[in-house]
């Protein structure tokens, strides 16, 4: 081979990989990412809930029960809320009136049947999905008075109105 | 007091950061008494920012809680370790941890680069100059960790239960070496850019540096992840969260760096290559703080943040990410490509898996960035699990693993494929007749995880066979293979222990990925939970009362299939001062593989939802890291690659003591 075709090649060659690897990202893009919904998306929608989605809120006060080994619960916005099944431990800081996010997908009777729960571990954590989805149905208040934050002025105290001080056990 | 001296040292520590880079920039082409002045200065530098950590130090373990910071994540009854981990435990004193190991490297550089051209260490020490100042800038303006609380509390705030554990004192400390040595071979590469000094000398100068930093990080991910899978309660050991894959990311990078200064040291090829890596890889560092620090995502590691910190991380990437590879793109075309080489020879190899190795950056950096992108430009709420990385990075790794044993192989310049496989031929039979070892033991079935295992066991005995290729084991007399043994240079020992390390580190993966096994079920005091064969037996209860919390611990009894019969605890904690509740896992190791039990909550009818994992192999993932970073530490000790040794890269071999 010349100097000329040996260089062709080597660039043929990475050119192979990079077109591969720009395949494979957006083949993944299309079919693996899962997309997040509010309780009222969801029912204003059905068509949305695709194979595996997201659905975020806060646990809704007195829904939660225990049932085996299962934990039944239900999701609100404040306007609307989804019933989830979750046949598994649900995390330390699940608590009802919590910000919460659960991924499965949601069943033929309307009820969300969840593979994973996610609460965080912090006793002031709403998850940011969450907040936004609060927000747009117009019921979102700033979580709790959180003596000597670090934060300060963080983003999640913008929302006007602060509601109980201390711990919301 | 010493809270004021130690804010006022970090000051002065700034200023002085600030003088270095300033006529480290203006005079660096002088030399000699600039050089000396530049190295006092970085020395300085660290003292006095260490001495601002000390005193940060002090306030905590003195419980001072008139210093905010103690007053928010300290807790008098804490343990002493905690009190002091505490003290990065948050976004200011981690911060601090970040600039004093900064500062630190800087200093290492002064004191070790006696022998580098005077412009190229001055060059350097300005840019670690500018960088110091930069992030003493960042923490006095926007992160102040010596800010007072008037009138102080009696008592703190209590450090985040997760937190509470020996983890904290390991995993950051590590991950921040890693990150910020990086940020030594970003200096030496604008250094290089602008003195012209783009060599075969350079990449030996700059990997040692490398060499450590990715040593170091290999071990903080490894440990963070570590630490994850027992704290969490979660069983797992990844979850391509975005601030895991913020850490993955510059790994890789430095990975491929590691790789390509070697072409560029023994060939004087890849230059451009090399610097643009070197460049890249403290970018990503950057892009991980700024994603971690500046609230953008909610993760287990998001610290209570506001958006100016954001803005100003931001801002920094932009001028390191703008002005580094500005000075790229200007600089780049005067640097010459050295000679372009046979796509069959070591250097090739070399240049395939840094191939590899960037479009998996790539692949990692989408899925990372995609939903923020998504989320600010239409406001779509998405997530990117593992089902994306497992398509993309996953797919990515396989042809990268089958050729890393062919790597060591090749000779230089020209290798003759047809003989590499030949005298691969057998190492190829030894790796199929291990995986289908490995697959009958672990079911029998062929499935994608067998292909997995085979590449996993293939790069572990290739690594070995290259060993034992070199000492012409079975081949010539075996007093003769011994003394070959002896003359084996080192650099061969530890390329072969980080190859073997990653392909432990493969095995583990897919065993777990493929054969993990969970049980959720309710069981009262008696009762067994089966799983894999072995029988979990739920003993007793009972309560236990520690300083800053209560638990309630739960004994299991574990019969293991052959019969062994051990005991493993579980716990639920509740912390005193903040009243969060954590779950720890009882854990029984066998072998490599594991056993890992959770709780959930007691039921009126004294029935509890027990959660039990069989994890076969799990233990080689980490087992595989430590091997890897292992390596990188060994092969910093190879007299060849010490700091400043300015000598040709003749390859003499070296006894392996």
């Amino acid at each position: 081979m010349t100097r000329k075709q040996k260089r062709f090649a080597v660039i043929l060659g990475l050119g192979a990989v990079v077109i591969l690897a720009v395949a494979l990202i957006l083949n993944a893009l299309r079919d693996q990412i899962v997309f997040f919904y509010s309780p009222t998306e969801l029912i204003e929608r059905p068509a949305l809930a695709t194979d595996a989605i997201r659905i975020g809120g806060l646990v809704e006060e007195g829904s939660w029960i225990v049932e085996g080994s299962s934990n039944i619960f239900a999701i609100t916005d404040g306007a609307n809320s989804v019933k989830v099944t979750y046949p598994n431990l649900v995390p330390d800081l699940f608590r009802e009136g919590q910000g919460v996010i659960a991924e499965g997908s949601l069943l033929a009777d309307g009820t969300f049947l969840a593979t994973n729960v996610l609460a965080k571990h912090d006793e002031n954590f709403i998850p940011k999905e969450v907040e936004a989805a609060m927000k747009a149905q117009g019921i979102w208040k700033g979580d709790g008075e959180e003596y000597g934050s670090s934060s300060g002025s963080g983003a999640s105290n913008s929302g006007g109105g602060s509601s109980s001080g201390g711990e919301n056990q | 007091m010493p809270i004021e001296l130690g804010h006022f040292a970090l000051i002065l520590a700034g200023t002085i950061a600030l003088a270095q880079s300033a006529v480290g920039f203006f005079f660096w082409r002088i030399g000699g008494r600039i050089t000396s002045y530049l190295r006092q200065a970085a020395v300085l530098q660290f003292l006095l920012v260490l001495a601002s950590f000390a005193a940060l130090i002090q306030a905590f373990v003195l419980s001072d809680f008139s210093l905010k910071l103690a007053a928010d994540y300290s807790y008098t009854l804490q343990p002493l370790l905690y009190k002091i981990t505490a003290v990065w435990g948050n976004h200011e004193g981690s911060l601090l941890l970040w600039i004093v190991i900064m500062t630190g490297f800087g200093a290492a550089v002064a004191i070790s680069g006696k022998n580098l051209p005077s412009d190229l260490l001055a060059l350097v020490l300005a840019v670690q100059g500018a960088l110091g100042a930069a992030f003493i800038a960042f923490s006095l303006f926007t992160s102040n960790p010596f800010a007072r609380l008037f009138p102080s509390p009696l008592e703190g705030q209590d450090l985040n239960p997760i937190l509470q554990d020996i983890g904290l004192a390991i995993h950051p400390p590590l991950l921040y070496l890693g990150y910020v040595g990086l940020s030594i071979c970003f200096s030496f590469a604008v250094a290089a850019l602008i003195s012209g000094r783009i060599d075969a000398a350079w990449a030996r100068w700059v990997r040692p540096w490398a060499l450590g930093s990715w040593a170091f990080l290999t071990l903080g991910i490894a440990m963070g992840s570590y630490w994850a899978y027992y704290e969490l309660g979660w069983g797992g050991w990844w979850f391509w969260d975005p601030v895991e894959n913020a850490s993955l990311m510059p790994w890789l990078a430095a990975t491929a760096l590691l790789h390509s200064a070697i072409v560029m040291e023994k060939r004087n090829a890849l230059k451009v290559w090399t610097i643009f890596l070197a460049i890249l890889a403290f970018s990503l560092s950057l892009l991980g703080m700024f994603l971690v620090r500046s609230g953008i995502l909610t993760s287990v590691h998001s610290f209570a943040s506001d958006p100016t910190r954001g803005m100003v991380i931001l801002s920094m990437l932009m001028v390191v990410i703008g002005g580094a590879y500005g000075l790229f793109a200007w600089r780049a075309k005067s640097l010459r490509a050295g000679g372009l080489f046979a796509p069959i020879s070591r250097e090739g190899m070399l240049v395939v898996n840094n191939l590899f190795l960037a479009t998996a950056v790539i692949a990692v950096l989408v899925g990372t960035l995609y939903p923020l992108v998504l989320e600010a430009t239409n406001g779509v709420l998405i997530s990117v699990g593992a089902p994306f990385f497992d398509l993309t990075f996953g797919v990515l790794m396989a042809p990268l693993l089958i050729i890393i044993p062919f790597g060591p192989f090749m000779a230089w310049k020209r290798g003759d494929f047809v003989a590499v496989t030949q005298r691969m031929a057998g190492a190829a039979g030894f790796t199929v007749l291990i995986t289908i070892v490995l697959v009958m033991v672990s079911g029998g079935k062929i499935s994608l995880a067998s292909l997995g295992l085979l590449l996993g066991t293939w790069v572990g005995i290739g690594a070995i066979a290259e060993i034992v290729d070199r000492i012409k084991l079975g081949k010539v007399k075996f007093s003769q293979s011994w003394a070959h043994l002896k003359g084996v240079p080192r650099i061969a020992w530890t390329t072969m222990l980080a190859h073997f390390g990653v392909g432990i580190f493969v095995i583990g993966v897919v065993s777990v990925t493929a054969w993990e096994m969970e049980k959720v079920e309710e069981v009262a005091i008696g009762q067994t939970v089966e799983i894999a064969g072995y029988e979990v037996k739920m003993l007793d209860v009972s309560r236990r009362l520690e300083d800053n919390f209560v638990a309630e611990k739960v004994m299991f009894e574990v019969t293991s299939p052959w019969g062994w019969v051990t005991q493993t605890a579980s716990e639920k904690r509740v912390y005193t001062a903040s009243q969060i509740p954590t779950t720890e896992a009882g854990m029984l190791t066998y072998g490599f593989s594991q056993i890992y039990i959770t709780l959930g909550d007691l039921s009126e009818d004294g029935v509890r939802v027990v959660r039990v994992w069989y994890k076969p192999f799990i233990i080689l993932i980490w087992l595989g890291t430590l091997f890897m970073a292992g390596a990188g530490f060994l092969s910093l000790s190879d007299r060849r690659l010490r700091i400043g040794v300015p000598k040709s890269a003749r390859a003499v071999a070296e006894p392996a003591e």
